[in-house]
């Protein structure tokens, strides 16, 4: 075998029809037939599209969308303490935390001090998930909904009221092992 | 039939003469959105998607809401444009288109209240003859369209599709020669009565397979769109036209494919015959004919889904060292049994 054998490695190249008269002619019939064949297969395999707004595509679980603050279950005080990690964490700088104290009559978190203002500008927010790891509390995680478009750009200022809303469940969740 | 005039079967008075065009122009019309919508909704199929179906059910509505768009728009020229032709040209576009469709045979002689009626627009003694000198009038509207637009797109796009409509035209005329031959008759309700024993389809397979892909170029249709091109032309010799001008050169367009679609059904599948000795009543025939010209534009559709726009050199060196050889060579051939 000599050097310059390119032995089994040789790909096959399908070649264009030459644009020659009658042999061009024979050869572009069969190519167009075998087309065809290729076009009416996409018919019979049926579409794959999916009808957005009726129909979603189920996101992961992990799945970074809108976020959500938590209340302890029990208790129903707010997980949040007005750290402001999740601010100092955010590479967008779209979250505020404006802390306060708590007092006994006057008691919203479980810690000392609480989150007299919290907001997330979403307009600004890229969707990291850096705050969720920065939070000390798990106070702070990142939803499934990622249905937000609005009209102006105020309205995307969540507050925390809107944050600590149960959101409504518009986005399909995959199982697991799906 | 001796006089050297052609002749014009006529069975009908006046009055029925006009019903028929209204009824046949209105068909046409109300079938040409429908076209337009299963045209995309297949093409999307032929994608792995579904197409339009948003507007109305099955998204049927879609012409009408894009006709309702297109009318609103405001009318507009270039200022290099030659203000009358340019007007002129769509109405060109589409009046050829009609009155070719006149010829295509929908039935045969029906009896309608006491009355016989042919259910076709007119019976003239010179068919194939007639069709192609409208197609021939209707290249004027292509070609005015994009002249007097007065922009280079138009212009190149107008150039190609004179030369184009020129080349295929001569193939696609030869290809139905041989049917003519075959038949004896230049009338095509005679051409369909001659099919009652064998459709031409099967007789006049190679001038079926050239008229068909002469078919593509005449119609100005993938892969022969390079009128339109509009990945070079921008959409060609229409590229200056909007609102309802620009719907007047689609109608056309979409028109012509019905037509070419009746004249090879007429030719080729036998009009308004049905297979296996079946004899419908007459009312039926339409419906069969509507539903053989179906059959041609899925395919040209099938087509379009298909095959890639070709280069300029290669459509002129099939159409000319390919096509048209054939065409002759199907041609004598047909000569040459049907009098030995």
């Amino acid at each position: 075998m000599s050097p310059y054998d390119p032995g089994e490695d040789v790909i096959a190249v399908q070649r264009a029809p030459t644009s020659g008269a009658v042999r061009g002619t024979y050869r572009a019939f069969g190519e167009t037939l075998r087309g065809l064949k290729t076009t009416f297969a996409r018919i019979v395999e049926g579409t794959t599209t999916i009808q957005y707004p009726e129909e979603k595509t189920p996101v992961y679980p992990r799945f970074r969308g809108r976020h959500k603050l938590h209340r302890f279950e029990d208790t129903g005080l707010e997980k949040c303490v007005g750290c402001s990690l999740c601010a100092a964490a955010c590479p967008a700088d779209c979250i505020r935390v404006v802390a306060a104290e708590n007092t006994p009559e006057h008691r919203i978190s479980a810690g000392e001090r609480y989150a007299a203002v919290y907001e997330i500008n979403l307009s600004r927010c890229i969707f990291c998930g850096y705050c969720e790891v920065a939070c000390p509390f798990d106070a702070i995680t990142m939803g499934h909904d990622y249905e937000m478009s609005d009209y102006s750009r105020s309205d995307l200022i969540f507050t925390k009221e809107m944050l600590l809303a149960e959101p409504i469940e518009r986005t399909p969740l995959r199982n697991e092992g799906e | 039939m001796s006089s050297s005039v052609a002749v014009v079967g006529f069975y009908e008075p006046w009055w029925i003469q006009i019903i028929k065009a209204l009824v046949i122009f209105a068909a046409a019309f109300a079938i040409l959105p429908i076209l337009t919508v299963y045209e995309r909704k297949l093409l999307g199929r032929f994608q792995n998607r579904y197409g339009p179906n948003r507007v109305g059910p099955f998204g049927l509505m879609q012409p009408l809401a894009e006709i309702v768009k297109f009318a609103t728009k405001e009318p507009f020229r270039p200022t290099t444009s030659i203000g009358y032709m340019f007007r002129i040209a769509p109405m060109i576009a589409i009046l050829t288109a009609v009155a070719a469709l006149a010829l295509v045979p929908f039935g045969d002689v029906q009896h309608i209240f006491g009355q016989r009626v042919g259910l076709y627009g007119i019976d003239v003694s010179i068919g194939p003859l007639y069709v192609f000198a409208f197609a021939g009038i209707s290249f004027y509207g292509i070609m005015l369209g994009g002249w007097s637009s007065g922009s280079k797109y138009s212009f190149l796009g107008a150039m190609r599709g004179a030369a184009q409509l020129i080349s295929y035209e001569v193939s696609q005329g030869l290809a139905l020669v041989g049917v003519v031959i075959t038949a004896g008759t230049l009338s095509l309700t005679g051409i369909v009565h001659a099919q009652r024993g064998m459709w031409y389809l099967i007789p006049q397979f190679a001038g079926f397979v050239i008229f068909l892909v002469a078919s593509f170029a005449e119609t100005n249709r993938a892969p022969f769109d390079l009128v339109e091109a509009d990945a070079e032309l921008v959409g060609g010799y229409f590229t200056e036209y909007g609102g309802t001008p620009f719907i007047a050169f689609m109608f056309a367009e979409y028109m012509n494919m019905i037509v070419v679609a009746g004249i090879a059904t007429t030719m080729f599948l036998g009009g308004w015959l049905l297979p296996f000795g079946i004899h419908p009543p007459g009312w039926v025939d339409p419906f069969v004919v509507v539903a053989k010209m179906m059959i041609f534009i899925t395919f040209f559709i099938w087509v379009r889904a298909t095959l890639p726009r070709l280069r300029y050199d290669q459509l002129m060196s099939f159409g000319w060292k390919a096509l048209l050889p054939l065409a002759t060579l199907n041609l004598l051939v047909t000569a040459i049994l049907v009098v030995s």
